[in-house]
C-alpha cells in the first residue's frame, strides 16, 4: 500500500464505545407511504456493514437519511457521537443548523448508484473539488493527495479526463477517490454497481474490498451477496421498513431466522 | 382647459380616444394578420425548397432564411416603404409626374411582414415536416398515393399540426412587429397613440393603454393557439 | 448597381457600428444582471417574488419594443417636473440612456427565461452529490449549479444576443444613429433603398456573423467534457502498401 494514502485514511480514534455511526428508531415518510418504520443500526469503527432488502424495504432511503439527503420524520442520527440537529419547519422536518449539516456531510462520504460525477469538471477536478472548497485545504496538498488516490483505485491515467469520457466502472471508481478525498470518518455506498454492466462490476467491488481491508468503516447498499458475504462483518435485511434480520454473514446466510430472508438470498442466489 | 381624468382621456365620450384606439387596435391585427398569411405562403414555398428543392434551391431558400433572420425588421421596412416608393415613382416619372410617391402603408406594411415571417415560419414547417413519421409517408406511397395527394391528405395536415406551437411563436413575434409598420404612417395602434400622445400631451397615458391593448391582443391569441393546440392533439399520445 | 455608391454608403454606415454595438453589449451585461435576478425571484418558491417576476416577463415579452421604448422616452416626459425633482431627468432626457433603458429591460425579461432553464436543466444528482460532500449554499451555487447552468442556456443566450444587436435598430426612432439610423437618413436623402439596405443588411449579417463564432468558441472552450477525449497514445497507422 502506498504510505501516503495509508496516513490520511488514519482517523483521530474515538472513545472507547462510541460508534461511529448509530442511527435509533428512525422513521420516515413520502406522502401517506411510511418508507421507515423504526429502523435502528449501531456501526463501531472498523465495521463493514451491508444492508440488504428487497426495492422498496427502505434501504437507499435509510442510507440517505444518515446524510441528511432525506431529512427524517423522527428518530436520532449521531456521527461519531455527535448527533445532527433536527427541527420542526414548514413542510415537516429539516436541519436544525446547515453548516453542521455541512460540516458532518463532509466527513460522511456517499457513493451513488449513478456516480453522479460533475460533468464540468476533470476527474482531478472532481476528487479535489470538496477537499478545496469545503475543508478549505491546501490545493497543491490536495491534487497531491488525488493523485495518490486515483493511483489506488487504478485511474490515474484518466486524471485529467472529462467523467463523459470514462466507462461507468472507471467513474465509478473516480467518485470513489472523490469520497475518499475528504477523509471521510464513515462512507455510504447506495448500491454502487447497480448501474454497471456485469463486466465492469468485478472492478468496483475489488476497490470496495480494499477499502474494507484497510479498515474504514462501511455501509453498503447493495445486491452484490458475495460482498455481503465475504467481505462485510454484518448483515442487515430490511423488509417494509423495518429490520427483519441482523448478524454475521456466517451466521444469517448460514442459518437465517426470517423465512422472507431465506427468500431472499434463495432469489438472489 | 381642465385636465381630463384618465378614463376621460382613453374612454368614449365626447373627449375620449376610446374609439380611435379600437380602430387602431383593429387595424393592428388586421396588418398582422395579413401579413403573417403571407409569410406562411412564403415559408411554405421556401420550407418545401428546403426539403425537396436540388442543391440550388436549397442554397437559396436556407441563404433567406439566414438573411432576413440575421437583419433588423425595421431595415426591411424601410426597403420596402422607400424602396417601393422610389420604383412607383420611377414608373410614375415616365408619366410626367415628379417627385416622392407614397405606397400604400398598409400593403407595404403586410409584405414587409410577410417577407420577416416568411424567413421563421419555413423553419417552423420544416421542422414539424421532419417530426412526420417516414413510415406513415411510406404507408402512403405503398397505397398508391400520387405527390400532390399525399402532401394534402397526410403531410400537410400532420405538419399543420406540429407546427402550431412554433406558429403561436412567429404569430407574436409578428404582431410586435406590426408596431414597427407605425414609421410609415400606417394608422395602427403605436401611430393613433403617438398622435393622440402629441395632440393631448398626455403621451405616458397613451402608451400604457397601447401596452395594455398589445398584451389583451397577446393574452387572446395564446389562448386560441392554445386551443387549436389541444384540438388538434386530439388522438395522439402525449409524450410523458 | 452604383459601385461607387455602395462603397461611400458602406463607409457611412460604418460609424453607425460601434453605437450598435455599444447599444447592444450595454444593454446585454446590464440585462443579464436583471435576468439573473429574476430567474432567481421566478425559483424562489417564495409567491411574493415569483408572482412580480412572472408579470414583469409577461409584460415586457408580451408588448412591442418600440412601445416600451416610446413609453420610456416620450411617456415619461409626462412625470418631467417629478423626474427633475428626483434628479432623474437628465437621465430620461437623454435618448441614449432612454434605449439602454428600454433594451435592458426588454431583454431581461427573455434573457431571465433562458436563465431559468438553464437553472431548471441542471441534473438533480450532480446537486446532491454535492449537497453529500457538504456544500450548501452560495457555494453550491458558485461551483457547480452556476457553471452548469452556463453551459445550458449559452446556445439561446447567443441567440438573445443576436436579436439584441437587431433590436438595436429601433434606437433609431428615437434619434439614435446607429447603422439603420444613418441607412434611413441615407435612404431618405438619395431615395436609394436598395443599395442602402443592401449594404447596412451586410454590415448585420457580418456583425452577427462574427458574434455568433465568439459564443461558438466560448461554447467549444467551456464544455471540453461534451468532446471526444484526447487520445491518450497517438494511434498507429497501419504502413501503406
Amino acid at each position: 500500500m502506498s504510505n501516503g494514502v495509508a496516513s490520511l485514511s488514519s482517523q483521530p480514534a474515538l472513545a472507547e464505545g462510541v460508534p461511529a455511526v448509530s442511527v435509533q428508531n428512525l422513521r420516515k415518510s413520502f406522502g401517506s407511504l411510511e418508507v421507515l418504520k423504526g429502523v435502528s443500526l449501531s456501526a463501531k469503527e472498523g465495521d463493514v456493514i451491508s444492508i440488504l432488502g428487497a426495492s422498496g424495504s427502505g434501504k437507499s432511503t435509510m442510507l440517505r437519511c444518515i446524510n441528511m439527503l432525506e431529512v427524517p420524520d423522527s428518530g436520532e442520527i449521531r456521527i461519531g457521537g455527535e448527533a445532527i440537529g433536527l427541527k420542526k419547519g414548514r413542510r415537516g422536518m429539516e436541519p436544525a443548523d446547515q453548516r453542521q449539516v455541512d460540516r458532518i456531510r463532509s466527513r460522511v462520504a456517499m457513493v451513488f448508484q449513478s456516480f453522479n460525477l460533475w460533468s464540468h469538471m476533470t476527474i482531478l477536478e472532481n476528487v479535489i473539488e470538496a477537499p478545496v472548497h469545503v475543508q478549505k485545504r491546501p490545493k497543491a496538498e490536495c491534487i497531491a493527495e488525488a493523485e495518490e488516490l486515483l493511483k489506488k483505485v487504478g485511474i490515474v491515467d484518466k486524471r485529467n479526463q472529462y467523467p463523459s469520457h470514462l466507462s461507468g466502472g472507471q467513474q465509478q471508481r473516480a467518485a470513489i477517490a472523490r469520497a475518499l478525498a475528504m477523509h471521510p470518518k464513515v462512507m455510504l455506498f447506495d448500491e454502487p454497481t447497480s448501474a454497471l454492466d456485469p463486466e465492469l462490476v468485478g472492478e468496483v467491488l475489488r476497490v470496495m474490498r480494499s477499502l474494507a481491508e484497510e479498515g474504514r468503516t462501511m455501509l453498503v447498499v447493495t445486491h452484490e451477496m458475495g460482498f455481503a458475504r465475504d467481505v462485510s462483518n454484518r448483515v442487515v435485511f430490511l423488509h417494509k421498513g423495518v429490520v427483519e434480520e441482523e448478524g454475521a454473514p456466517a451466521e444469517v446466510f448460514g442459518a437465517p431466522k426470517s423465512e422472507r430472508f431465506k427468500q431472499f438470498i434463495s432469489s438472489h442466489r | 382647459m381642465q385636465q381630463l381624468s384618465y378614463f376621460e382621456l382613453v374612454g368614449f365620450g365626447p373627449n375620449g380616444w376610446g374609439w380611435s384606439l379600437l380602430t387602431a387596435a383593429g387595424m393592428t391585427i388586421a396588418v398582422a394578420l395579413c401579413g403573417f398569411l403571407a409569410g406562411s405562403i412564403v415559408g411554405t414555398l421556401v420550407a418545401w425548397g428546403k426539403i425537396g428543392g436540388n442543391a440550388i434551391i436549397r442554397g437559396l431558400a436556407d441563404g433567406y432564411t439566414t438573411v432576413l433572420r440575421g437583419i433588423p425588421d425595421l431595415l426591411v421596412i424601410y426597403l420596402f416603404y422607400f424602396g417601393g416608393s422610389a420604383a412607383l415613382g420611377a414608373i410614375g416619372s415616365l408619366f410626367g409626374a415628379d417627385g416622392f410617391i407614397g405606397v400604400p402603408a398598409f400593403a407595404t406594411g403586410a409584405m414587409a411582414i410577410g417577407i420577416v415571417s416568411g424567413a421563421y415560419q419555413a423553419e417552423v414547417f420544416r421542422g414539424a415536416y421532419q417530426v412526420v413519421s417516414r413510415g406513415e409517408i411510406e404507408a402512403a406511397r405503398s397505397v398508391g398515393m400520387h405527390r400532390w395527394l399525399m402532401f394534402r391528405r397526410i403531410i400537410a395536415p400532420q405538419v399543420l399540426r406540429y407546427a402550431i406551437p412554433g406558429l403561436g411563436n412567429t404569430w407574436q413575434l409578428v404582431l410586435k412587429e406590426s408596431a414597427l409598420i407605425s414609421v410609415t404612417g400606417l394608422v395602427e395602434l403605436l401611430r393613433q397613440s403617438h398622435i393622440a400622445a402629441g395632440s393631448t400631451r398626455r403621451p405616458f397615458d397613451f402608451y400604457i393603454t397601447a401596452a395594455v391593448l398589445y398584451l389583451l391582443i397577446t393574452w387572446v391569441s395564446t389562448y386560441l393557439f392554445q386551443r387549436a393546440e389541444t384540438h388538434s392533439m386530439r388522438g395522439m399520445r402525449r409524450a410523458s | 448597381m452604383d459601385f461607387a455608391f455602395m462603397r461611400d454608403t458602406f463607409f457611412t454606415l460604418i460609424g453607425g457600428v460601434p453605437l450598435t454595438l455599444n447599444l447592444a453589449f450595454t444593454s446585454v451585461a446590464l440585462g443579464a444582471v436583471l435576468a439573473m435576478l429574476l430567474a432567481l425571484m421566478r425559483m424562489s418558491g417564495v409567491r411574493a417574488l415569483d408572482w412580480p417576476a412572472q408579470a414583469y416577463v409577461f409584460v415586457f415579452r408580451g408588448t412591442p419594443l418600440l412601445v416600451q421604448i416610446f413609453l420610456i422616452y416620450y411617456g415619461l416626459g409626462q412625470f418631467r417636473p417629478t423626474l427633475q425633482a428626483w434628479g432623474l431627468w437628465t437621465f430620461f432626457r437623454e435618448p441614449y440612456w432612454c434605449a439602454v433603458f428600454a433594451l435592458t429591460l426588454n431583454t431581461a425579461a427573455y434573457a431571465s427565461e433562458i436563465i431559468r432553464g438553464g437553472l431548471q436543466a441542471v441534473p438533480y444528482n450532480q446537486v446532491e452529490a454535492a449537497r453529500a460532500c457538504g456544500m450548501s449554499g452560495f457555494l453550491l451555487f458558485r461551483r457547480i449549479i452556476f457553471p452548469i447552468a452556463v453551459r445550458q442556456a449559452l446556445p439561446a443566450y447567443g441567440s438573445e444576443i443576436i436579436l439584441m444587436v437587431k433590436a438595436t435598430s429601433l434606437a433609431s426612432v428615437i434619434t439614435m444613429m446607429e447603422v439603420t439610423g444613418l441607412a434611413a437618413k441615407l435612404i431618405s436623402q438619395t431615395f436609394r433603398a436598395v443599395e442602402v439596405f443592401v449594404v447596412a443588411g451586410l454590415i448585420y449579417l457580418i456583425l452577427n456573423f462574427i458574434i455568433t463564432r465568439i459564443i461558438m468558441a466560448i461554447e467549444w472552450w467551456l464544455s471540453p467534457h461534451l468532446r471526444r477525449p484526447p487520445s491518450v497514445e497517438p494511434r498507429l497507422e497501419a504502413a501503406h502498401v
